[in-house]
């Protein structure tokens, strides 16, 4: 592929003084560059598992799913409560997954079937149901900070070439979601679902025309990407904690992540998570004050130049 | 139905209603016929008189506590809220970034102004700290409507979310100019004229009069050629578009008119609150605002005015009749099913009501019609 101009000179002024950068930052201090850009990937891994889900449900029902940072949360806990019963750590990121699907499940088929078309009004009604949610949780976790004891062969840290030592765990978060977004990539490019899923995203009304019970396959999506944001909730819960307020950070995350990568793209929620991954991280190694101004300006340039996302369609 | 807009872009049914009423009021305005009275020919209508009249002596009844918790902190939401009705029922973009518009004019009167904190804080007169909030608050207004009208519907509310909490942890982890967490504190209205504004009485009639002023001014945007353009455009751009408008300056002056107002409710807000930190412009703040102007509903100005007093309301009393600290339980539980049952918010409640009890067979016969 042959770069024109126009693209060249923009590649120079994105990647020069991030290149310049790293040769400064490698030279003054190795190890915390690399540590920090570890940090950054483990921190895209799961922006990217609560965004994937986000961008799945958007892309397919024009569902702005503002409870979605709720459905993490909601994971967390019941991942936390199950993870404490049993002893068992993949238990808690099952009953994750598992409840935050249901509690989907159950608010497409009760709620959102009722107002396909009016995306304004979902919105606002997943608002409603974000604000409920998040005090009925502080009504019964209350405001403290939960943590999760990962299995023995994930703790601890590992050593590595050029960083020292480093967290086991993320290394696994790390692992663990580009397994989920292969995963991901396969059932929707491979499997008659994940192809129904796509059709329905270019055209939904063409893909009823065709005998799919499309109101099946948006069960299904909902299902998916709430459990995905279940998921993520143990997964990063275990990485960090959990905590009242971290519905509406991963909510943002998510926010920012689809709108710089391209609303209803797996692939875009990838690129955005990893860009808005390390720029956090990186932001908060170099400059403290700044790091949330890093992410806005992110994607500032990126509405800028693609208002639809890098991986965004028109129209 | 003699609007251009109306005529242009019939748009959706439920669009249309809202038009429909800024057409009514244009038809008394324009009816042909012997010269109508004065108050009929610029809209006063006998309730309006009863509301003024009941909003002027308000004070002179209430405690102190009711003026000035209740009343003044009402309009001064109220008013922020406007802007958002302004914004999402008349331009069909439903901002979340009004309440950082209005923290944004807040933090300005502290930085500029004087507080508590002396370090930061400029100490320029009263009226100019003002002004230039106020004018960089517009101006902020309408640089992230530019950059949500780039794209469109549903994807507004997202990129507003995010610049509002963007700006929140800005102002959260900023202390050279937002003194991070802390914030800045004694900040009030001055001392003019040897009255004190402070006073609750005094404030509430500074809030009456910003809160008047904007709602006349919406009510005369509306009718304004801008506002007839501005809601066509929200009922069909591209045909809009090709009768020759800029759709995006109109957008971005809507954006910049509703920041105007959010910017002034915002210097209310602070001088109320005498206080201004992270958390006046948190997510919780802003989303307070959309469920005030929905409570409210959004298709006419008094709306907002309806849902912030009702909102005021029930967290002053709500919680003592139900379960202690469970506010956002109620009120997300109201908006919830206000959402969900009523989408014009309690103006449309209202007017449900009254169709059925004052006309009930035509309201049957609407009904048959739909």
């Amino acid at each position: 592929m042959r770069l024109t101009r126009k693209q060249a000179a923009l590649w120079l002024l994105f990647a020069g003084p991030i290149a310049v950068f790293s040769v400064w930052a490698v030279v003054d201090n190795a190890p915390l560059y690399f540590k920090t850009l570890l940090n950054g990937l483990t921190l895209a891994s799961l922006y990217f598992l609560v965004a994937s889900g986000f961008t799945l449900v958007f892309g397919l029902m024009r569902n702005v799913n503002l409870a979605h940072g709720s459905l993490y949360l909601l994971g967390a806990y019941v991942g936390w409560i199950v993870g404490e019963n049993t002893g068992s750590w993949l238990l808690a990121v099952a009953a994750g997954f598992l409840s935050a699907a249901v509690v989907g499940l159950l608010l497409q088929v009760t709620i959102f079937r009722f107002m396909e078309g009016q995306d304004l009004r979902q919105t606002l009604v997943t608002i409603g149901i974000s604000i409920v949610l998040a005090d009925l949780m502080l009504w019964g976790f209350g405001g403290e900070i939960y943590t999760f004891d990962p299995p023995k062969w994930i703790y601890g840290s590992t050593e590595l070439p050029l960083v020292e030592k480093f967290p086991t765990y993320r290394l696994f978060v790390l692992l663990a979601a580009i397994v989920i977004g292969i995963g991901l990539w396969s059932f929707l490019a491979k499997t008659r679902v994940g192809m129904m899923i796509r059709a329905g995203v270019d055209d939904k009304k063409m893909l009823a025309a065709s005998g799919v019970n499309v109101q099946l396959v948006f069960a299904v999506t909902f299902a998916i990407g709430a459990g995905l944001a279940g998921l993520a909730g143990v997964v990063g819960g275990t990485a960090l904690s959990i905590s009242p307020g971290e519905d509406t950070r991963y909510l943002l995350a998510s926010l920012v992540v689809v709108i710089v990568g391209g609303m209803g793209s797996v692939v875009g929620a990838s690129i955005g998570a990893l860009l808005i991954g390390l720029a956090e991280q990186f932001g908060l190694a170099y400059a403290p004050t700044y790091s949330v101004v890093f992410t806005f300006v992110i994607m500032f340039v990126a509405l800028a130049f693609r208002p639809r996302g890098i991986m965004g369609k028109a129209g | 139905m003699n609007s251009a807009a109306t005529a242009a872009a019939p748009g959706s049914l439920a669009r249309t209603a809202g038009l429909r009423e800024a057409g009514a009021e244009s038809r008394t305005v324009a009816a042909p016929g012997p010269a109508p009275l004065w108050s009929e020919r610029i809209g006063i209508r006998p309730r309006h008189l009863v509301v003024l009249a009941a909003a002027l002596l308000y004070p002179f009844i209430a405690s102190p506590f009711f003026t000035y918790q209740i009343g003044a902190q009402s309009l001064a939401l109220g008013l922020i809220a406007l802007s958002l009705t302004f914004l999402g029922g008349y331009g069909g973009m439903v901002s979340l970034a009004q309440m950082t518009v209005a923290g944004f004019a807040g933090y300005g009167v502290a930085i500029f102004g004087t507080s508590s904190f002396a370090a930061i804080s400029l100490g320029w007169p009263w009226w100019l700290a003002c002004a230039v909030s106020v004018l960089l608050a517009t101006v902020f207004a309408a640089a992230v409507g530019w950059l949500s009208v780039r794209t469109e519907g549903i994807y507004t509310i997202m990129i507003t979310l995010a610049v509002g909490v963007a700006f929140f942890y800005l102002a959260q982890q900023n202390y050279t100019v937002f003194n991070g967490f802390q914030g800045f504190s004694k900040i009030g209205a001055p001392e003019l004229f040897g009255i004190d504004w402070k006073e609750p009485v005094p404030f509430y009639f500074v809030a009456l009069g910003c809160a008047l002023a904007g709602y006349f001014l919406v009510k005369h945007l509306v009718r304004a050629p801008f506002g007839i353009a501005l809601q066509g455009i929200r009922d069909n751009p591209r045909r809009m578009e090709s009768l020759g408008y800029h759709v995006t300056a109109h957008r971005v002056a809507a954006y910049a008119v509703a920041g105007l107002l959010a910017a002034v409710g915002g210097v209310l807000m602070v001088w109320y609150n005498g206080r201004i930190s992270p958390g006046t412009i948190n997510l919780a703040q802003m989303i307070a605002i959309l469920i005030v102007a929905v409570l409210g509903g959004m298709r006419h100005p008094i709306g907002a005015f309806v849902g912030a007093i009702v909102y005021v309301l029930l967290q002053n009393f709500a919680i003592d009749l139900f379960v202690r600290e469970r506010f956002n339980l109620v009120i997300g539980g109201v908006f919830l099913a206000i959402v969900l049952f009523s989408p014009d918010g309690l103006l449309g409640l209202w007017a449900i009501v009254r169709s059925r009890l004052l006309q009930p067979e035509l309201s049957n016969q609407k009904r048959r019609q739909l």
